[in-house]
């Protein structure tokens, strides 16, 4: 490792006995599928948890999204409360893409990834397990924030409930979604603009569904068929992103 | 049943020259195709009790659209094959699908358009179709920019693949979701085209003009295979016979 005088190497090399465990058991095949799965997503949760800064950006930059259609538009409730399933969800899709960023580009540079591929584990489970740990630290905090954002839009609390399950169920399709565009340019520098110009059209169903579930909790009309169909997003994408991100890690790493 | 016809097609020098001697057996009956049609379209056809001679465009756009979906399939056909038995030359064949695909959603998105303006009142409206069809342009020049950022050919070609399959998947799911998204905010004082059974004398120029454009794309493809694969192969033996000779 080449930059010990780091912060992120002191991280590295805090998390390093829980990762060493984990490869350990996976080199020695004794470890079932799902204990290498969990150990990767506790690993991941942990490294996460010390780069405290880095989980907030996201919200962060959801907030300032949600703070610019007030001052770009008008600061008349009613007008905002109209607009206010689209500002949340193009805010949501925005952050998730900024945080994909995040999903696989440590474990590259340090070779962590390549370890998983090596390690005899099913690589799916362990990009699953990555993007499972993703997902609690980006999707879960911007639905809980979601319903913040919203009030701030004028909308009424009641509609709460709706919009935390639509951006939850939305976020689970979205990260999943992102974890094949993050393992399509991996190594590519300066990948930004590409990585959103691979994931946005694949995410426009999510951001459709998504929008109108928040409308329909908003308006107090009944969400449930919306929402069903993004937990169908979710589920596809649960059966099948993993596969098709796991063999883009293994393409990445040839 | 022998398979040599089959692995031979995996062979580059043989793909070159196959692309040469097949390409006027496309380009040739794809131009008469075109012109028959054509002039079948814009001259013979009666025009539209309701459009006009504005319906003509007609023509270009539905081939066009026809055609942006089929590449696309192909190119995901093509990339699959490569993916899988690890063909090189299936990988070329996408790689040269994306930038004709490209063309046409292109294409079939401006003269939506223009057709869009007589009968809509407006260049832009967001029906679901042309709707689908931007997100289907976006679609390619992912591809196209997720090759470009990779710079070893073997990488772009299995890397692009994994997307152009995703995307195959993708596609028609963002198609109905947009349909049904339309179906829920759309106006229905908007004008839609009636969909009448069209009579013969406007239907035939546009299958001929299908076909045109299929066999068009064929042609295509071919001119841009040969010169894939001229530039893959370019340190190779078999290319330096060539141009020697």
């Amino acid at each position: 490792m080449s930059g010990y005088g780091s912060p992120a190497a002191g991280v590295v090399a805090q998390a390093a006995p829980l990762a060493r465990q984990a490869t350990v058991w996976a080199g020695s095949h004794q470890a079932p599928l799902l204990d290498a799965a969990r150990l990767a997503l506790a690993r991941d949760l942990q490294l996460a948890f010390r780069k405290r800064g880095q989980l907030v950006q996201p919200l962060a930059f959801f907030a300032m999204v949600t703070m610019l259609f007030p001052l770009a538009i008008s600061p008349e409730l009613a007008r905002l409360r109209e607009i206010a399933p689209g500002v949340l969800w193009a805010g949501a899709l925005l952050a998730s893409l900024l945080a994909l960023e995040f999903l696989f580009r440590d474990d590259a540079y340090d070779g962590t990834l390549e370890q998983y591929a090596l390690s005899g584990q099913s690589l799916t489970w362990l990009i699953f397990a990555k993007t499972a740990a993703h997902w609690l630290l980006t999707g879960l905090p911007l639905a809980l924030m979601a319903p913040l954002a919203a009030l701030s839009l004028g909308v009424s609390d009641a509609a709460v409930p709706g919009i935390v399950a639509s951006v939850a169920v939305g976020s689970v399709a979205l990260s999943l979604i992102g974890s094949i565009g993050a393992a399509l340019t991996l190594g590519i520098k300066r990948s930004g603009a590409l990585l959103s110009l691979l994931t946005l059209p694949l995410s426009l169903p999510v951001l459709i569904f998504g929008a109108r579930a928040t409308q329909l909790a908003i308006s107090g009309g009944p969400l449930l068929a919306p929402l069903e169909l993004l937990a169908a997003l979710a589920v596809l994408g649960v059966t099948l992103a993993p596969l098709a991100a796991a063999a883009a890690v293994r393409i990445s790493l040839e | 049943m022998t398979w040599t016809w089959f692995h031979r097609l995996g062979s580059p020098p043989y793909v070159y020259a196959l692309a040469a001697r097949l390409t006027p057996w496309f380009a040739w009956p794809a131009a008469l195709l075109i012109i028959g049609g054509l002039w079948g379209g814009l001259v013979l056809a009666p025009p539209d009790y309701q459009q006009g001679d504005g319906f003509r465009i007609i023509y270009v756009h539905a081939p066009s659209a026809w055609m942006s979906l089929m590449v696309y399939t192909t190119m995901a056909v093509a990339a699959a094959v490569g993916l899988i038995w690890r063909i090189k030359v299936a990988h070329a064949v996408a790689a040269s699908c994306a930038p004709i695909g490209a063309s046409f959603t292109f294409a079939a998105l401006v003269t939506g358009a223009l057709w869009g303006e007589p009968m809509w009142g407006t260049y832009w409206e967001w029906d679901p179709r042309l709707t689908s069809e931007l997100i289907l342009l976006f679609l390619y020049l992912g591809y196209m920019g997720l090759r470009a950022g990779l710079e070893d050919t073997q990488r772009a070609d299995r890397a692009s693949a994994v997307l152009a399959v995703v995307g195959v998947v993708n596609v028609p799911i963002i198609h109905y979701s947009v349909t049904w998204w339309n179906s829920l905010h759309q106006a229905p004082s908007v004008m839609r085209l009636a969909k009448p059974t069209m009579a013969a004398s406007m239907l035939v120029p546009l299958l001929l003009m299908l076909l045109g454009f299929t066999l068009f794309f064929g042609a295509v493809l071919l001119v841009r295979l040969r010169g894939e694969v001229l530039n893959r192969e370019r340190s190779a033996s078999w290319i330096r016979e060539i141009v020697n000779a």
